[in-house]
Parts: C-alpha cells; structure tokens; sequence
C-alpha cells in the first residue's frame, strides 16, 4: 500500500463527524495557514507541489491561483466543482460522502490562500443527499469556531454554502458552473475573460475540483516540496481513481502516480482483474471524454514501454496511440462488451448534455448520435465510418467549451482503434444487432 | 421538448393558490441568504428542487410564476431555468420516479437490461407513469455511482448493485411501500 | 491603439476592439461573416462560430499562434496582432464545416420563406456552403406559434443566434420569451401561450438573421427583391423615426428599422411605425435606401443619383426608373 493524502482515514468510523475528524489531525492545515503563514506562502507551497487540477485538464492548480486578479475593493470567490457528471467518475461525490470535513478544511485553507471571504460547492443536484451531508459538517464547523468571522481568532473570516445544481454535465465547464451557480442556465461563457478576472458575480474567481482542493490541507502541513516528492515526474502526489466497468473490485482508489496500468488493472489490490475470468478488450483511462485504448495499447506504449499511471504516460503516443489522464476515471471493458454500441450510449449521453449554445456542438452532437444509433442498429452504409471522422473533426476545436472535443474524442478513437468492429457491424447487420453480439475478430490483431 | 398542455396549466388558476409550506419556505430564504444582494436569482435551482419536493414531484407553470414572484424575476427567466436542467419535471409524475441510469459503464454491468425489465415489469415506455401512479420510469445519464452499477435514484436516495431479476424485484417492492417524505426537513 | 495585420492588410484600432470589428474597418471581402453577433446587442456573439479566424501570431509581445480557432466577434485585438481569415485554408474548411451544421436541420424552405433574398444563412450558404448534404436523418421540426398578431415564430427555421432574446432584455421592459430546453431541442419560446406586447416587439424580427421571426403584416405579400426600398422618417414620440420603408408602387408592404451592410439595424423603432403606419402619406421620404450588400436586392435594384428628395406625398414617377448600380 501507497501513501493515502486523502482517504487515510476515510473508513474511520464516525470520520464524518468534526470530532472524530480532528482526532485524526483534521483541521491542522486551518490552523497553521491562519496562524503562521501569509495567504501568499500558502499559494507558494501549493505552486511547489506541482498538484494539478483533479477535475480532468490537469491544470497547475498553484499556478491558476496565481492567476487570480486582486483589485481592491471587489470581492473574491473560491468555487468548488463536485458537479462531477463525467461518465465513470464518482471519486468526489465517494471522498465528500465518507469525509465531509476533508473538503471544508481544504475550502477554508484555500480560501485563506486566495482572500476569499464568501466560498461555494457547487455540486449536482442529484447528490443531494451529500449536500445533506456537507451541510451538517459545515454547521459542525460553524459552531467550532472554523467558518464565520474571525476564525480560530485569526481575523480571517469566511462564509462556506453548499449549491445544488440541476441536472446538467455542462455544469461541470467551469464558467457554465458560475452561470448555473448565478441561477441561469448553464450556458459556458466567452472566454476572455477568465473566471480569474471576471467570474462569479462578475468577480475575480477561482474554480477548483473536489480532489484538487481536499489535497491542499496535506501540502500545507507537510510542505509542498514533500507532496512533489511524491508520484512520478510532472505527475506529483496521489491521485483517486474512479474504477468501473467489467473488473472484480470496481470503487475509488488511492494511488501514488506512477503506478503500472497492468499492476492496477490486475492486482488485487486495485482493480482485481478482469471479471469472471474474462479478457481484457479496452480501457477509456481518464472520464468517458478521453480516447478508448484497446487492451495492448493501454497495458503498453507504442513504443513497448511500460504504461503507468500518470498524466505523462497515460498521454503518451498522442491522440494516435494514446489516451490521456482526465478525470481519473477507469472505465474495464471485457472481451464481450460491444465498442460500437458503447460509441452510441457515449455519443447520446453528449448530445444529451450539449447546452445546444453553439452550432457545432449543438448540431454535431445528434448528428453522430444518430449516425451510430443506425450502424448499431443495423442500418449503417460503409461510407457513415468517414462521416462520423469527419463530422467529429468539424466539431473538436470549433466550440466555446470543450465539450465538444469531449464529444468527438469517443467518436474518433474508437474509429481509430476499433474501425474493423464498426465495418463488421455495417456488413452484418441481421447478426450484428442480435443482443449480445460483438465483433472478435479484432481482438488478438489489434495494433497501434 | 417539455409541452405545456392546457390541462396542466389548469391545474392550479392562480399563482396565489400556490403555497409553500413553512418549512419550505425557511428553506427558500435559507438559500437566498446565501447569496449576496441582487443576486437572489441564483437560489433558483435549489428553490426549485425544495418547490418540486412540495408540489408533487414537478413543476407546473403556476409553481414557476411563484418561485417567479419570490425572486422578484420574470417567469419566462424561471422557464428558461427549469426547461435546461433534466431534474426538473414539468409534466405530473408517478409517486415516485425512477431514475435509472442509463451511461457506458452503468451499461456495461447491465442497466440496459434493467431498463427492459422494468419496461416490462411496470407495462410503461420511457417516460410514461403506471396507471397506478406509483410509477414513472425516467432513464437519465451518468450519476455518479459508476462502481455500484446498474444503479438507480429515487428523489434523494441511490439504490445500487441492482445486478439481478430479484434485486430489482425487492426494489420495486420496498418503493411500493414506501412513503415520500419531504426531504428538506432531514436538514433542520 | 492596437496596430493588426488582418489578411495581410494592416489596420488600427482602439485597444479593446474585437478582430471583428477591425476587419469591419478594412471592409470588403476579408470581412468574417457573423450570424450570431450584432454590434447594437451587448452580449451577442460567439455562438455561432462561422467568424472563426486564425491568430497566427498573438501579439507583438508574445508572438506564439493561438492554439484554436477564434472567434472573431468576441476575441479583442492585442497591438501586432496577425489574423488569417479568407487567407487560410483551415479557417476556411471549419467555416464550411459550420455552415453545414447550421443547414443539417434547417427546413430550407427559401422558396416559401419570407427572409428569402435577404437572409443571413442563404447568403452564408452561398458563400460557404456545399450543393449537397451529407444528412440523411430526420430533420427537426416545430409547429409554427404566433407570438401575437404582428410577430409568427417559424422555430424550425431558427439558428439559436440568441438575438431576439438580448433584444427583449435590452430594448424592451418585460422580456415574455426566451430559449427554453437545451442542446438540440432548445428553442425559442414563450413557454406558456403568451404574447410579445410591447412599443418595441417588433425589432425582434428585423434583428433575425433568418426566417425564423417574421413581420405578419408583410408574410407572403411580395418577395423582397421586387419592393424598392426608401429611407423614411416621421415625427415619433415613441422612437426616431427613422425607418426604411418597402414599396411597390404606391403601397407601402413592410417598415423596418434602417440597417447597415452587415444587416445591423442603425436605431430601434417602434411598433407604430413598423406596424401601424402603412401609407405613404405617414412618411416623409428621404430617398432610396442604398443597399450595400451583394444581395438580389440591390441586385435588382435602382438608386436616385440625388438623395434628400424633397417631401412628397406620392413616390415621384422619377424614382421608378430604373438606374443599375456599380
């Protein structure tokens, strides 16, 4: 076992109360930062670190903070996203469930850093019953003399609520967070400009995931220079793993990054392997958005190294042979689990989710959507194949947010890697939209 | 496209008949307080989540132009709102909705079966109430509870690992006896 | 002052100036095509995407290309700037690319359409578009609505530019309709029967950039390239006035407000003046409008050499005439 930064105590019982939390060293971070350190130096240390954004962009979290406009006299925001929506993510909504005061004490510490004096969660509205649970540990808080005025009488004050959202992925976009946090609809926003000069109530925000802020009360005891040493080149600290799909021991798991894909995938101390005895077919490494890697390419680069558990690694190869960390959701598919079908259930849940804002999203999105609802429904033609690459193509990088590359990523990898499924499908449809039917022919040649 | 149909806009003339209780209402101003001033609207979503808990699992036109009215806004600001997020039911529903989720790795483990069996289980398509009204089936994307699928929500609770015939047998067994309560009072 | 090289021409302008607006300046045919923006609408822009440009080069200060394509409208310039748009084969795919998405599910019905001879998209889909489709899905539709007696919404037209609704917000008090649902299925609405009633409703119409919003008085009376248009103004208390009036022959079909090349309208007007006032003897006419863009308006058009015609209670039997432009 690894070091744990966030849920070494997580199966504490009573964990979420603040007293059992504060036995175990909760809230230390609140007290040294308000205590003995400037705002500044606490955004030097999370800088040092080098802890990237854990929402899925893999942002330098220390250098976002510095980004943050000051000017005097207007107010500024902390918002955190636990609108976690991506498919094959539920880390944050696990990490807040279990221990709720991990997140506050890593509000109050980072708001300190950013001069904020009013915070919100924002988080899905179908989680409300974490809400629930936040919302008591922040009265818990309240009332201990950690959130209100003058802090641990420290002369920092801080207001921390809870908002729900309301049903909407696109809410997990920074900006359309803010949008929807204003109570409007979670349109994205033109961006400039950045939510670190015009953000929430047109004030300087920042908008942190979950994860990325509950990391902050370690780096602050211990240092930044100690979280950097941890982990594996620009990859530093440990990382939750969404784990889901066709595996063993599917759940959240804590890792040092840096640890081997096939380690993870196979050892019983993560994932556990393939269930029922099964092959291994593919793995979408990062949230749903990122590229499907077929089983050879996610176990190795394409160059036959090693692939590992890190931003690096799990990027390396490009869009070409590669995947990319994301969100941290590992999403096992088995040798029976249908790509062409699991491309349509990706591509309905995008055109879903699409804000319908800008036209090639808006469009695009059920265009693809209906494309492969056709092939995977046995009324495909051999020419939809390169209109599907091409309508993606038209999408990625036109868009106001990314979540149209989030659309057309799905689309284009798993053409990439898994074409000859896609052509079987249309050459055969009476067989192929039998229930239960795959395509196998692939399996042992699939090649970079 | 939610419609509107004249029926459900008849459902209550007024706006004035629209009451929250008092719990409801404490919750309301609770979260306005949250904000800072002018900025009321942005307690819309949690107003409506407490309005739809209140007024039978939906909102109607006459709840919005209410929740219109407590923020001082227009109602079309209130529609615009309620038509974008997918919690919000803007027709009447069943006692209880089932939310299945229907996203890749839920599907992966079943819930596309799970989605069938309960269309045949309850004689309803997607969308559509039992004639009981226990009922609405309402499949929905990714909820965030990936390693506990096929899953499903009912208002505030999961109900996780519904990998089986007899488990979702049980389910629909515990939810027809089981009662709605008003969620928000869980928090005072 | 901010110093931009766009399409190779230079240009200067204020700091804080959109590309697009900077190209506005240099004019012509480098100018990015805009669907969504509409300069008079705080707001407007960036949803649409056909002005997408190339920022080759970021700044004279930081000169790495911008990673993306930009959109021209809502993108401000920095001093060295250097834009690629007509000169860039990338820019001029993604275009292409848009344009097909805004077509995928539009009815092109332009034979029926009221907007036909002066539509943004039909333009656009000249311009960018291909001859054929490569959609063969079902295409979406929507039932016609009548926002009131002067104003029917043809939603299956509608390109979601948002215009009408930031014209509502910003000219008029109570806004009654707006974008309802999301992605695909959103539309413009009112969500409950209502009716847009107020002095000013009617600008929604001439801010569209399609069919989609259309002028009942005038639905289905002529075709747009054969009515002469002729700036106007009469003493308002409402609005300015100013408008240009459509005619054919003694009949006054249609009032809009006066809009510029890029279909911008100059100064909102009034519901009177748009709807009420439907004879020539309400009007003192100022003279032909000149209409700049290459549409089959002017194409089919005349113009008077002298403008400032003196008060006339009927059309002078001169301005029939016909003298071609350019």
């Amino acid at each position: 076992m690894g070091i744990k930064i966030l849920t070494e105590h997580i199966n504490v019982p009573g964990i979420e109360t603040l007293e059992v939390y504060r036995k175990h060293g909760g809230y230390r971070s609140v007290e040294k930062a308000l205590k003995t350190m400037s705002p500044d130096e606490v955004v030097e240390e999370v800088k040092t670190s080098g802890l990237r954004g854990r929402g899925g962009a893999g942002f330098p979290t220390g250098m976002k903070w510095s980004f943050l406009a000051k000017p005097e006299g207007i107010p500024r925001y902390l918002v955190c996203n636990a609108d976690e929506s991506e498919p094959g993510t539920f880390k944050d909504r696990y990490f807040m469930e279990k221990t709720p005061h991990s997140l506050i004490e890593g509000m109050i510490t980072s708001s300190y850093a950013l001069g904020a004096n009013t915070s919100y969660i924002y988080i899905r509205g179908e989680l409300m019953f974490v809400l629930r649970i936040l919302e008591k540990a922040i009265a818990e808080a309240y009332a201990a003399g950690l959130l209100g005025k003058n802090i641990l009488g420290s002369g920092y004050d801080l207001d921390l609520h809870v908002a729900p959202g309301g049903g909407a992925y696109i809410c997990g976009e920074e900006t359309a967070l803010l949008e929807s946090l204003e109570g409007k609809r979670g349109n994205p926003r033109n961006k400039p400009p950045f939510p670190a000069v015009k953000g929430l109530f047109a004030s300087p925000t920042v908008v942190n995931n979950v994860e990325s802020i509950a990391s902050v009360p370690w780096i602050v005891n211990n240092g930044g220079a100690e979280y950097a040493k941890i982990g594996i080149g620009r990859s530093t600290g440990t990382k939750l793993f969404s784990c889901s799909g066709n595996i063993n021991k599917p759940g959240v798991y804590e890792i040092e990054l840096g640890v081997p894909v096939e380690e993870f995938i196979y050892s019983d101390e993560y994932c556990g392997g393939i269930w029922k005895g099964k092959q291994l077919k593919a793995v979408v490494p990062g949230g749903s958005s990122v590229p499907i890697l077929p089983a050879n390419l996610i176990t190795k680069t394409a160059a036959g190294e090693d692939r590992l558990m890190s931003y690096e690694s799990l990027s390396d190869g490009g869009f070409v042979s590669g995947s990319m960390l994301g969100s941290g959701a590992f999403i096992v598919f088995d040798e029976d689990q249908c790509i062409v079908r699991n491309t349509w259930n990706y591509a309905r849940f995008y055109h879903h989710e699409s804000c319908g804002q800008c036209s090639p999203c808006r469009e695009g999105t059920g265009w693809m959507e209906k494309v492969l609802h056709r092939i995977e429904h046995g009324h495909g033609h051999q020419q939809d194949i390169d209109l599907l690459v091409s309508v993606a193509k038209q999408i990625e990088g036109n868009t106001i947010c990314p979540l149209g590359d989030a659309a057309a990523w799905p689309v284009a990898s798993a053409i990439r890697h898994f074409r000859e499924e896609f052509e079987w499908h249309i050459k055969h449809p009476k067989e192929a939209i039998l229930p239960g039917a795959v395509y196998r022919g692939q399996l042992a040649t699939i090649e970079a | 496209m939610p419609e509107t149909t004249d029926d459900n806009y008849k459902m209550a003339e007024t706006i004035n008949e629209v009451k929250f209780s008092d719990a409801g209402m404490a919750e309301i101003q609770r979260y306005i307080s949250h904000y800072p001033e002018g900025r009321q609207k942005s307690a819309i979503l949690p107003i409506m989540h407490v309005a739809q808990a209140e007024f039978g699992g939906w909102l109607s036109p006459q709840v919005m132009d209410k929740i219109a009215e407590i923020l001082n806004i227009q109602p079309i600001e209130v529609y615009e709102v309620a038509t974008f997020y997918t919690m919000f039911n803007l027709k009447p529903v069943g006692k209880h909705v089932l939310e299945v989720c229907r996203t890749g790795p839920c599907c992966l483990r079943g819930a596309d079966q799970v989605i069938d069996m309960l269309k045949e289980k309850l004689n309803i398509e997607e969308g559509e109430t039992t004639a009981d009204g226990m009922f609405t089936l309402k499949p929905v994307e990714c909820l965030a509870s990936c390693g506990t699928g096929p899953m499903l929500q009912v208002r505030e609770k999961f109900y996780e690992n519904i990998d089986s015939e007899e488990k979702l047998d049980q389910f629909l067994e515990t939810m027809r006896n089981t009662e709605v309560e008003t969620p928000y009072h869980q928090a005072n | 002052m901010a110093k931009i090289t766009f399409d190779g021409i230079e240009v200067e302008v204020e700091d804080g100036t959109t590309i697009l607006q900077a190209a506005r300046k240099i004019g012509g045919s480098v100018v990015p095509p805009a669907m969504c923006y509409y300069t008079p609408l705080k707001g407007s822009g960036g949803k649409c995407r056909v002005c997408l440009v190339k920022v080759t080069q970021g700044s004279a200060k930081d000169s790495r290309p911008m990673p993306k394509l930009v959109a021209s409208c809502i993108t401000p310039v920095q001093d060295g700037m250097v834009v690629e748009n007509t000169t860039n084969e990338d820019v001029l795919n993604a275009r292409k690319g848009i344009v097909e998405m805004l077509l995928i599910n539009h009815p092109l019905d332009c034979p029926i359409c009221d907007q036909a001879g002066e539509c943004d998209l039909q333009d656009l889909s000249y311009e960018h578009g291909v001859s054929a489709t490569r959609y063969e899905e079902e295409r979406r539709k929507f039932n016609k609505i009548d926002l009131g007696p002067y104003i029917q919404l043809h939603m299956t037209r509608c390109i979601l530019c948002y215009r009408c609704v930031y014209t509502a917000d910003q000219i008029t008090p109570n806004r009654v309709h707006g974008v309802l649902g999301r992605g695909d299925a959103a539309e413009i609405g009112t969500y409950i029967e209502n009716v847009i009633d107020n002095d000013f409703s009617g600008n929604v119409i001439d801010v569209c950039p399609v069919g989609a919003l259309t002028d009942k008085t005038w639905r289905f009376k002529n075709r747009v390239w054969f009515t002469k248009p002729m700036d106007a103004h009469r003493d308002c208390p409402t609005c300015s006035g100013k408008v240009t009036l459509w005619t054919r022959g003694e009949e006054v079909l249609r009032v809009t407000a006066r809009k510029d090349q890029y279909n911008e309208v100059e100064e909102f007007i009034c519901n009177t003046c748009r709807f009420d006032k439907k004879e020539t003897k309400d009007w003192t006419i100022e003279g032909p409008r000149h209409i700049e863009r290459n549409s089959v308006i002017s194409a089919n058009h005349y113009e008077l050499p002298v403008l400032n015609v003196p008060i006339v209670p009927n059309l002078p039997s001169s301005t029939k005439k016909k003298l071609p432009q350019q």
